[in-house]
């Protein structure tokens, strides 16, 4: 557990590194039409330059170092989830000017409006696994 | 279309993305898992205990290095421009919004992309069209975006 708290800590190291914990920047990404402050396109081609060609170098191998397997998504398919959930995040990204990774790293800062994000953040989740969570806990059950 | 901000960090940016791109990479080599933030913190909000302690380490991961950030250069981290009862707005959409798709930037965006999945380029497309869609609206219906 303590590779994934390393691989933690270096992640949010590049977050800060890459200017993605400041919500202004954000903002000023997604406003394409106005003052339009491309950053998050340099920290993009960073992370997807670097972490695609070694993920498939990765896969290669018949198992990760620490665990039995590789844990892959399998589903392919399209769906009103998948398109719809990330048609809200994009709103309340536009929005707050912070994704997850970002609102997480950002605790220590010391900001009231940071703290309130990421509260409300977590209660987003929550209000949607309240909506799912009975329903998987009932399937178990069967 | 509009012109450019005068603030860019371009290469700190890339060096950044580098970086996050490495901590994905060795959470796949080392875990076999996919970095994907949005995952963790909805996955310990859920009874699926056997997935708790390596989420939990990497999120214990995340906050020590906004310490790290907080000890060493507290200018990394920045203001929400907004009033803060939209903040809270907001923080609900996205919390809403990204455990119903499954993911976010990390998942869905950097790792999604660099494993060439479908689902995750067409989340990616989407989350960044309602973005630029809402922050333009916002321009035009409020005034300056940030």
């Amino acid at each position: 557990m303590l590779a994934a708290f390393a691989c933690g800590l270096v992640f949010a190291l590049g977050l800060g590194l890459s200017g993605m914990t400041h919500p202004g920047r954000i903002l000023g990404f997604l406003d394409v039409f106005g003052t339009w402050d491309p950053t998050l396109v340099f920290t993009m081609a960073g992370a997807i330059g670097v972490h695609m060609p070694l993920y498939w170098l990765t896969v290669r191998r018949r198992a990760p170092v620490l665990a039995p397997r590789f844990a892959l998504p399998t589903k392919r398919d399209l769906d009103a989830k998948l398109l719809g959930g990330s048609a809200l995040f994009g709103v309340g990204w536009a929005l707050g000017g912070f994704c997850p990774g970002p609102a997480l790293v950002s605790v220590f800062g010391g900001r009231s409006d940071n703290f309130v994000f990421l509260i409300a953040l977590v209660c987003g989740m929550a209000l949607r696994k309240l909506g799912t969570v009975p329903a998987v806990a009932q399937a178990g059950r069967t | 279309m509009g012109h450019l901000a005068s603030n860019m960090a371009p290469l700190a940016a890339l060096a950044g993305g580098a970086v996050i791109g490495l901590a994905a990479t060795g959470l796949m080599l080392l875990l076999g898992q996919i970095a994907g933030i949005s995952g963790m913190i909805t996955g310990l909000l859920t009874p699926v205990a056997a997935e708790w302690p390596w989420r939990g380490s990497f999120i214990a991961g995340l906050l020590s290095g906004g310490l790290v950030w907080a000890l060493i250069d507290p200018s990394v981290f920045g203001h929400i421009p907004r009033p803060l009862p939209l903040v809270a707005v907001a923080g609900l959409i996205v919390g809403y919004g990204v455990s119903t798709g499954g993911g976010c930037t990390s998942g869905h965006g950097v790792c999604g992309i660099s494993r060439l999945s479908r689902r995750s380029i067409a989340a990616t497309c989407t989350f960044m069209a309602f973005g630029i869609a809402t922050a333009t609206l916002w321009r035009v219906l409020v005034g300056a975006v940030r």
